[in-house]
């Protein structure tokens, strides 16, 4: 009757093979999004973006406010790195093409065409204009530059001013991508903050919080930071404009975060070992930190990694249309609104580079995400 | 059922008040009033001021009382049915609405309409033959319509027609249809133009609900009902459409509600890059002149349309899902 | 192959095809199925029960048949037809579903769909399979609702399912299987979600079907005494493979497998002998409670009649000190609730209810303030139903048990591993698992680990709410003997609940039956088992199940 009470090792299932059982959830997190191979490809990109904005001034060879009226539309030179010589030889040194100018004799335009006798030497770790790295430290080195600091070193082309795309399209990324990362930390913060409160402790905060929400998200969306970044006076500092940008995004993105924690609290609270850790005699806090949290923290970042191309879309839109950032203040949504004309564009399409960049970085920062709300919960059945 | 609806009315009105204060305090935003701007404006132009005019629209709006006064005689004034007088325009407010609010919503609605035409069959597609090549391009599109913004794709559409196909696809007429009176051939010049708009705005829209569509069907593919279905001895594709899809359209049809802001929303960045003779254009010039009575009528005017919107999709919902009509809770 | 076999089975292997090779469902099963006759498929959770009846009608996607014969008998025609080789989706099996093999499930909420009403998933098999017109197929809808004893099927038939009781879903999916006069019934685990009650209703309705239309049934469950009840053959499965096979009489009383044996073993019935009775004369009551009454507001319109639900009417208990006091009630008792207002997760609205505690003190366990101070929580422990649910995942199971050491400042650091060590050996688990994470863990091993995180704290009371409804038989009799080892040596009082009347039979000293929020009758467990007093109790015992097909009593009507 008695019958032991050592757990047997059973009738051990022929069909199963063992668990290892030691990993914590961080660790299985990390190898369920490896599996994700495009999330992992994501996540490389994106910390080449992230390279590129805090380099920006070191990647750039030209300083992107420099005007110079010789070069205006001057096509992308690209880079080119096997050098081939006259008698046949060839080496590994970068070089561009130099231009030669044509006029159109009807219209009196002039226009660019590579020339391709006439090479440009590249040279890595130049000195060339003066810059702060990460806004502190004054220096002049630059990762790559042509020999000669004479010649014109275009990647990407120039604008209608003569201003290297490649270099605006580095210090653009700095602006856009701080923005979404701000941006997201202040709705994060409300989100958390509110949604956490509505869904722990319920009652009327929670369906007041409700309502908020609903309302919030009715209202098209646009339209309203239209109105709120019109509304700002223009006698504001670019840094000012900035940070009023960023917080009028927040303030209609926070709710979806708060949606997301409120959500992932109510389900919490129905969770046994929620009840065990309270019977267990721990207080409010210790419930939360130590027992709740842990299970939406991957939530959070994934919600969070979701929202953040949001709102890069939203700060490029608005500075497109004229409403958000406004020049000298360099982000993708400025650089766009150069290819607002067809004509412009007709003859300069490189001018939509910063659209390519929008792309990839958003699709970057989607399938990360993705794959992080597929990793998010390794304990889902 | 009616109490439902009566509620849901009752509801939106509410929405709506709480989004006209929103909207007037938007409005009071910019630093003085609007008749400071008016007046900013006309001497820009080098106008003359007309003084009694200036102390008349003072005193129509109250601009010296206090702000809740301010508020309730605009308030008041809208439900008259005064929208305001934009300065920019120099026309009543309800003027430049009539002009275009019907475009505006020809070409929204159409976009909305084409995008449930097209998202359907696509996501069910895709969900049922889960990782064949279909799938994998719908997937693939579903992506793309996410990354890559309305404004982007209608500039990379123009410069694709212009310089490809020498066709220009701002606007919606031709010079010659533009101001003429509906006709046939008014119509066909009107088609021509307008694909490329929906075919944008659409398109954001379309890869949204591909992507919800796909996911709520394949979480209800593995429900048990579906295998009773099976069991009885249905042909597959009568399994799925008359089970799964029938309960995946459910949330589907719950996401209408907060797909038309964005429809809204998009279609609005869209119709300034194409020049469409829509209200977007107006607003962005009312918001850049600070024009703010017009731009206020505007967003509002907006937000009803969304609020409409949601509350087709709510009512929509309620008759398709049994549940929710007869009053069961966590139906969804 | 006697004249009424319908179905032949012969070598049937099922695998889901993986990546790295198949994963093998079932291998090489061979059973009868004969008119008239039942058969019962029995095995505990993973035994591949279900994907053998799957495998009949081919229905078992993700995976594949890959081999064996499946041979449907028309008995009059006297026609064999070979099921396993058609193509799953032809016309020729889809002919079979539903027209000549008709299945039933276990979950009627979630096997119907919630978007129609019944008749028209009824009348939908009827108008697949049968040459009828639209209002004839919904007359023979109305016919099966009623062969199926539900209530006024002209009003119910436009119902949709989540309007029905969950006895009655499943009477109407049993309409529905029926409503093209099948040859074979294929019942899946079909009142394992069920009070006992109504599964007593549903079996016997079963049975009566089976005689009037003379059809085979196969009934699939992992109840020994649901087996002992209905069936005329048995088939006993493990790991995907039948492991003996015979009429019920003799699997029961002369079973040759060890399996079967220890199946029978586990099976906890009413005929089985009760633990060791309790043998002190030590009558403390340590927790009494008096006319708890509790009842929870509506929320919107669930509750449509009334304003609410009466959880607790009018509840006295009391738990005597070294007893096993077992609350039994089917779902909507109140048990649940009565567990969660004695650890103060809710209030009662009227009622006393005290805890003595160990130095003395009398704490009033109606007012949350009680329990603020934490000694109740140390002196009163719980153990939860739902072992994957109960440990927080992301938690070493050093952690779990450690917590409430922790958290009152007893141990910490080194001090703290010894004990939890200890802890975890006293359970029967090796103290070397304390490192590992809850998902290493088997569901009885869970529950063992829920076990030294409620006796950490070296308690007085531990409440038991369902602790041992989710474990399968032979688990469950395990941590029943734990339990009563830990009783004795801990001088423990134990509350607990159960909705299982043999569970109950066996472990607990004295046993409380509550139905609706009240306690029907109190008494010894021999005593309410074996002669019960109120009517309510009676009908309660005279539904369970004897896992004894000498003794059968449910479907003799």
């Amino acid at each position: 009757m008695v019958s032991t009470t050592e757990a047997p090792a059973g009738d051990i299932d022929p069909r199963i093979t063992g668990t290892a059982g030691t990993e914590s959830q961080w660790q299985l997190i990390r190898r369920r999004f490896s599996k994700h191979r495009l999330a992992v490809v994501s996540l490389w990109v994106l910390g080449m973006f992230a390279f590129v904005a805090l380099f920006a001034g070191f990647i750039s060879p030209n300083d992107p406010g420099d005007v110079k009226a010789r070069y205006t539309f001057a096509p992308p030179q690209g880079i080119n790195f096997i050098d081939r010589n006259d008698d046949g030889g060839w080496a590994i040194r970068p070089y561009v093409y130099g231009y030669d100018v044509e006029v159109n004799p009807a219209s009196l335009s002039r226009s660019f065409v590579i020339a391709e006798n006439k090479k440009i030497y590249l040279n890595f770790f130049v000195r060339s204009w003066d810059y702060k790295l990460f806004g502190l430290i004054p220096t002049d080195l630059h990762l790559i530059g042509p020999e000669r600091s004479r010649d014109p070193f275009y990647i990407l082309g120039a604008d209608r001013l003569g201003r290297d795309m490649f270099s605006r399209l580095a210090y653009g990324t700095q602006i856009s991508l701080s923005v979404g990362l701000v941006g997201v930390l202040m709705s994060l913060i409300l989100g958390v903050i509110i949604g956490g409160a509505a869904g722990y402790f319920g009652g009327w905060f929670d369906a007041v919080t409700q309502r908020v929400i609903e309302f919030l998200r009715s209202l098209p969306t646009i339209p309203l930071w239209m109105g709120l970044a019109a509304a700002m006076p223009s006698g504001w500092s670019p840094l000012q404009v900035y940070f009023a940008i960023t917080l009028i995004l927040s303030l209609l993105g926070w709710t979806e975060l708060a949606r997301v924690v409120r959500g992932r609290f109510l389900a919490l609270n129905g969770e046994d070992y929620v009840a065990a850790a309270r019977y267990d005699g721990c207080s409010h806090g210790r419930v939360i930190l130590r027992h709740m949290v842990p299970a939406f923290t991957s939530h959070i970042i994934t919600a969070a990694s979701l929202a953040v191309p949001g709102m890069i879309l939203a700060e490029t839109a608005l500075s497109f249309l004229g409403l958000g950032l406004q020049a000298p203040v360099i982000s993708w949504g400025v650089l766009l609104q150069e290819a607002q004309n067809i004509r412009t564009l007709a003859t300069a399409p490189w001018l939509l580079a910063p659209g390519a960049a929008i792309v990839i970085a958003v699709l970057a920062m989607n399938f990360v995400g993705d794959g992080l709300r597929d990793a998010a919960d390794p304990y889902a059945s | 059922m009616l109490t439902y609806i009566a509620r849901r009315l009752v509801t939106m009105v509410f929405t709506l008040l709480a989004l006209s204060v929103v909207v007037f305090v938007v409005i009071q935003l910019p630093p003085g009033d609007f008749v400071t701007s008016y007046i900013a404006t006309l001497a820009a132009s080098g106008e003359s001021v007309d003084q009694e005019a200036i102390n008349a629209l003072r005193d129509r709006y109250k601009l010296d009382s206090p702000v809740l006064v301010q508020y309730a005689s605009w308030l008041g004034e809208l439900l008259r049915g005064n929208l305001g007088y934009s300065f920019e325009m120099q026309m009543p407010v309800g003027n430049i609405f009539a002009d275009r609010i019907g475009i505006s919503l020809a070409v929204e609605l159409t976009a909305v309409v084409v995008m449930w035409a097209v998202s359907i069959p696509i996501g069910i597609y895709s969900a049922v033959n889960q990782y064949s090549v279909g799938d994998y391009l719908a997937t693939i599109f579903g992506f793309l319509g996410l990354a890559v913004p309305n404004f982007l794709f209608a500039l990379i559409l123009m410069y694709v027609c212009y310089n490809w196909f020498g066709v220009t696809i701002t606007g919606l007429f031709s010079p010659e249809y533009m101001n003429a009176r509906w006709s046939v051939g008014r119509f066909l010049d009107f088609a021509s133009h307008v694909w490329a708009p929906i075919l944008v705005i659409s398109s954001a829209g379309a890869a949204q609900l591909v992507r919800v569509l796909r996911a709520n069907l394949l979480d209800e593919l593995n429900k048990p009902y579906v295998l009773t279905a099976r069991a009885k001895g249905l042909p597959r594709r009568t399994v799925i459409w008359r089970y799964p899809v029938r309960v995946a359209m459910n949330p589907l049809v719950s996401t209408i509600g907060w797909v038309l802001p964005t429809v809204i929303s998009s279609s609005f960045v869209t119709a300034i890059v194409l020049n469409l003779p829509t209200l977007s254009p107006i607003l962005l010039r009312a918001l850049l002149s600070q024009d703010m009575y017009l731009a206020g009528a505007l967003i509002l005017f907006m937000g009803l349309l969304t609020l409409i919107g949601t509350l087709i999709s709510d009512l929509l919902l309620a008759w398709i899902d049994p549940r929710i009509r007869l009053g069961m809770v966590g139906a969804n | 192959m006697t004249d009424d076999t319908v179905l032949q089975v012969r070598g049937l292997s099922v695998a889901f095809p993986g990546r790295r090779g198949d994963t093998t469902a079932i291998s090489d099963v061979d059973f009868d199925l004969r008119l008239g006759q039942t058969t019962c498929f029995v095995g505990e959770s993973g035994s591949g029960k279900s994907v053998t009846a799957r495998a009949v009608l081919n229905i078992v996607e993700p995976a594949v048949i890959k081999s064996g014969a499946i041979h449907l008998v028309d008995v009059k025609a006297g026609q064999r037809v070979e099921l396993s080789g058609l193509d799953p989706d032809g016309a020729e099996i889809r002919a079979v579903r539903g027209a000549r093999i008709a299945m039933i499930f276990q979950e009627p909420m979630s096997s119907l769909s919630p978007v129609h009403t019944i008749g028209q998933q009824i009348t939908e098999a009827i108008l697949l399979h049968q040459n009828v017109d639209a209002t004839e197929a919904r007359a023979r809808a109305i016919e099966a609702l009623r062969a199926v004893q539900i209530a006024d099927p002209e009003q119910a038939i436009d119902k949709y399912p989540f309007e029905y009781s969950g006895g009655m879903r499943q009477r109407a999916m049993i309409a529905m299987a029926l409503g093209c006069e099948p040859d074979i019934l294929i019942a899946d685990e079909p009142t394992t979600a069920l009070d006992v009650t109504t599964q007593a209703e549903i079996l016997r309705l079963i049975r009566d079907l089976q005689a009037s239309r003379n059809m085979a049934v196969m009934f699939i469950t992992h109840d020994m005494g649901v087996v002992a009840e209905i069936a005329d053959q048995v088939v006993v499965m493990l790991h995907g493979r039948v492991v003996e096979t015979g009429p019920v009489d003799q699997i029961f009383h002369a079973p040759t497998h060890h399996y079967t044996q220890k199946l029978l073993k586990a099976a906890l019935g009413l005929d089985a002998a009760p633990a060791r009775q309790r043998d002190t004369t030590d009558d403390t009551v340590l927790l009494e409670t008096r006319n708890l009454s509790l009842r929870f507001p509506s929320k919107g319109r669930i509750f449509r009649k009334g304003t609410g639900v009466q959880a607790l009417d009018g509840v006295s208990i009391d738990l005597r000190r070294g007893e096993i006091l077992g609350i039994v009630g089917e779902s909507g008792s109140g048990k649940t609730t009565l567990a969660r207002v004695l650890m103060g997760r809710f209030q009662p609205q009227s009622g006393e209810a005290a805890y003595h505690t160990r130095d003395g003190g009398t704490r009033d366990m109606t007012k949350k303030a009680s329990f603020r101070d934490g000694l109740v929580y140390r002196e009163m422990r719980m153990i939860f139903q739902d072992p994957y649910g109960s440990l927080n995942p992301r938690m070493t199971v050093e952690q779990i048990v450690g917590e409430p050491l922790l958290v009152n400042g007893l141990l910490k650091g080194g001090a703290l591993r010894t004990r939890v060590g200890a802890l975890l050996e006293r359970v029967g688990l090796p103290a070397s698992a304390m490192e590992r994470y809850p998902h290493a863990f088997s569901g009885g091993q869970r529950q063992r680990i829920g076990i030294a995180r409620a006796i950490a704290l070296d308690p007085r009371i531990i409440i038991a709410d369902e602790a041992t409804s989710a474990l399968d038989g032979s688990i469950r009799a395990q941590i029943l003997d734990l339990l009563l080892d830990l009783r004795a040596e801990l001088d423990l009082s134990i509350l607990f609940i159960a909705h299982d009347i043999g569970v109950v039979r066996y472990f607990c000293d004295r046993v409380a039956v509550m139905h609706r929020g009240q306690v029907v009758e109190t008494g010894t467990a021999l005593q309410i088992c074996d002669h019960p007093r109120q009517a309510y109790t009676q009908a309660l015992i005279a539904a369970v199940p004897i896992p004894n097909p000498r003794k059968r009593h449910l479907t003799l009507t």
